[in-house]
């Protein structure tokens, strides 16, 4: 193939086209220079300017999870690079494709302790998918192609490429992405036959069925939710998600038990306690969904369809794993129910089903309404009813606020919740909304978010206003660090050590600083009418939600405790009496 | 509790930079044991090393350790010799013995029984070069202990299988 002659930097903005990439999301410095010069000589590529590197990467995942393309992030070196980390260690904990381009010191220099110099592959080996220090301006189109490849196949993940200032300059040869044959990457797509056979017989055989998704068939793709749908629907099994699962399968689906996990439904954690054969599709067994694993639902077999073969038999042994893309095992198993002409077992099932909806009619989400305070509970399930039918996607931060969300807002469609699962990273919901509004311009974009939260990237409010995203930033203001309140009183026996924000800054003034709308609620009245405001706002708009500062988040399953040891309101905390020592360790 | 098992793993990598880093710094990052770790280029054309890692765990560790490793992108082919058949392992050590009279025949006379060469020689000291298995080093470096032994160095266990397959 034929090179063309270019600059490094330019290599870098042509690379990024030739991926499709339409947007990134950066913060200049010394060490890119030379691709901000280059990106300020063309017009196809977006840059969306943030205030802090960490909302960068936030930001891409935003964009990459409600569109399923590759969030791109370019950093410069140093403390670019080091700001990014906690954004890189999130995507690489929930699968999210990132490509991260960090600038960094002349080739020459690396290792002296020049300015701004840091050793960000060595920082991130461990926080990404995979990364490369580029040394050879003639390495660098390859490099760049591979990275897109790797962060994108297989199970998602972020990929950082370091770019030393003086490869950047250099004049090298570039080459178009062609067909990407990586010399060893090759993840495993397609299931093993005979597997496919067992997983059918189980699931056809099953009497206390339970499928258990999560974030995997989002990632998977459209089809991958389809299929997932379908499945549920014809064998009219039970099916819980987990939370970055959510929206996998609608929500009103009849045959969906909410969320699974420590603040998953009653129903949901019982039936998976419970059943006879659980089918994890997308799922990996996390700490926050199995509870205490010599516990965990005692009585299944359990099938296992992860992409990745290290999710299986890591915290839980399965019987039967599928190694694979989601959708191509999900196609497989249809087709094997079809050859074996399935019908469910209309008796065991219509037993199991008479037990689920004994749990279910428990009412696990039930909360005291009142008229004195704003329940948070209320205030989400408001903002739900009043934007149903809209386009909505929903991010949040990381606490109680999360874990109300999670549980009062239904989503019917994937890609419309963005949160962040497995590193549980306070101050993603608004980077994350900023992604998302520049992939989705005219939809609504919420971010539900809990006062201290949104104080850790508040700075991103400048972002937004520069690029006129009308953002929504819903906060539950309880002046506490709700989650962490709720564990001092449930395990430390009510001292609530430093949990407690003083000094909150006036949110509807800060707003107003930022030159977004600020609107205030302190009465149940006032929720609808703050609601209907924000959304009538084409701006950025920050609404005070003033709620009960001592609610806290049921139904919960305390850390060390088994799924049919939840606890489903105050009362039942009195009753369990304290948790175990083993349990105190647990985060 | 499972029982702990001892695993030798061959991991064939692309001899890059950094890429000892990302094996040693998920042994590191996620708590599994070293043993002992050996690491050189064994095809060039190709560019790839072999790292030879002793290991122990429970048997769901030891398969995590090697779904792990297989994830990680340079890595060509992991291959559990303890658990894909018979294999021959050896180890490598220079052994230094210092004293004289009795003591310094004594060590010459096992040297001798053990096999183990004579690399360096001083009027006062050896260093005797010594391949076997890891058991059969111990038992040398212990009977040399009171003879005067000063340093050993210890290259870790390489390990290949046994017959025409590959690795």
């Amino acid at each position: 193939m034929a090179t063309e002659q270019m600059a490094g930097a330019e290599m870098v903005i042509r690379a990024l086209g030739d991926q499709g990439v339409d947007v990134i999301f950066g913060y200049p410095g010394g060490a890119v220079l030379p691709i901000y010069d280059a990106l300020f000589k063309q017009n196809h590529l977006r840059h969306v300017l943030v205030r802090h590197e960490q909302g960068a990467v936030h930001a891409a995942e935003g964009y990459a999870r409600s569109t399923g393309k590759v969030g791109v992030v370019l950093v410069t070196s140093g403390p670019g690079a080091t700001n990014a980390v906690t954004g890189l260690t999130d995507a690489l904990m929930d699968s999210v494709p990132i490509v991260c381009l960090t600038g960094q010191v002349p080739t020459h220099l690396i290792g002296n302790d020049a300015f701004q110099e840091a050793d960000t592959t060595g920082i991130t080996r461990p926080c990404t998918k995979h990364n490369y220090l580029v040394k050879d301006v003639n390495d660098l189109a390859r490099v760049l192609h591979e990275a897109f490849h790797v962060a994108r196949t297989g199970r998602p993940g972020p990929v950082v490429v370091d770019l030393p200032k003086d490869v950047l300059f250099a004049i090298g040869g570039y080459r178009g992405p062609g067909s990407v044959q990586h010399k060893t990457y090759r993840p495993q797509v397609k299931p093993d036959a005979a597997r496919i056979d067992e997983a059918v017989a189980l699931i056809a055989a099953a009497k206390r069925p339970l499928f258990y998704g999560g974030g995997g068939i989002i990632n998977s793709g459209p089809r991958a939710c389809t299929l997932f749908a379908e499945l549920v629907h014809l064998t009219r099994y039970p099916c819980t998600l987990t939370l970055m699962g959510l929206g996998a399968l609608p929500a009103s689906a009849r045959q969906f038990l909410g969320m699974v996990g420590m603040h998953g439904t009653y129903e949901a954690n019982l039936a998976m306690h419970g059943c006879d054969v659980m089918v994890a599709v997308g799922s990996r067994f996390d700490d926050r969904v199995t509870g205490r694993l010599n516990a965990f639902s005692p009585n299944s077999k359990k099938i296992h369809i992860d992409i990745d073969p290290s999710s299986i038999n890591k915290n839980v042994h399965v019987d039967v794993p599928l190694v694979s893309d989601v959708a191509n095992a999900l196609d497989a198993i249809h087709a094997g129910l079809k050859a074996r002409r399935f019908r469910p077992n209309q008796e065991a099932l219509a037993a199991w089903w008479k037990e689920i909806e004994a749990w279910r009619a428990r009412d696990c989400l039930a909360y005291a309404k009142t008229d004195k305070v704003i329940k948070p509970q209320y205030a989400i399930e408001r903002l739900h009813q009043l934007t149903r039918g809209k386009d909505i996607y929903v991010t949040t931060e990381v606490g109680q606020h999360q874990m109300w969300a999670a549980q009062f807002f239904k989503f019917e469609k994937p890609r419309h919740w963005m949160t962040s699962g497995g590193l549980g990273t306070m101050g993603y919901g608004l980077p994350a909304a900023i992604g998302v509004q520049i992939a989705h311009p005219g939809a609504l974009v919420v971010d539900i978010a809990g006062e201290a939260s949104i104080l850790m990237n508040i700075q991103e409010m400048s972002t937004a206003c520069q690029y006129r995203l009308p953002v929504k930033i819903f906060i539950l203001n309880n002046q506490y660090m709700g989650m962490v309140r709720q564990w001092q009183e449930l395990l430390h026996g009510g001292r609530y050590s430093e949990s407690y924000t003083a000094s909150l800054p006036d949110f509807v003034k800060l707003a107003d600083a930022f030159g977004a709308v600020g609107l205030r609620a302190t009465k149940t009245e006032d929720v609808d009418r703050v609601i209907k405001e924000m959304l009538a706002v084409d701006k950025a708009v920050i609404v005070d939600v003033v709620v009960d500062e001592l609610e806290n988040c049921f139904p919960m399953i305390p850390s060390g405790a088994a799924h049919n040891e939840m606890l489903l309101g105050p009362e039942d905390k009195k009753a369990a009496g304290p948790v175990s020592e083993e349990g105190m360790v647990l985060v | 509790m499972s029982v702990i098992e001892k695993h030798t793993i061959a991991v064939l990598v692309d001899n890059e930079p950094g890429i000892l880093a990302r094996v040693v710094g998920l042994f590191s990052g996620r708590g599994y044991n070293i043993e002992s770790l050996t690491v050189a280029e064994t095809d060039r054309a190709n560019s790839l090393s072999r790292i030879t890692v002793v290991t122990s765990g429970t048997p769901m560790i030891i398969e995590q350790i090697k779904a792990q490793l297989s994830r990680l992108v340079p890595v060509h082919a992991v291959r559990d010799l303890t658990e894909e058949g018979p294999h021959v392992e050896r180890e490598l050590a220079l052994i230094k013995v210092a004293g004289t009279g009795e003591k310094r025949i004594e060590s010459l006379r096992l040297a001798d029984i053990f096999r183990a060469r004579v690399i360096d020689s001083t009027i006062e000291s050896f260093v005797f070069e010594m391949t076997g298995s890891t058991e059969k080093l111990n038992a040398f470096i212990n009977l040399m202990e009171p003879l005067g032994l000063v340093d050993v160095s210890r290259t870790g266990v390489v390990a290949i299988s046994r017959g025409a397959a590959r690795f």
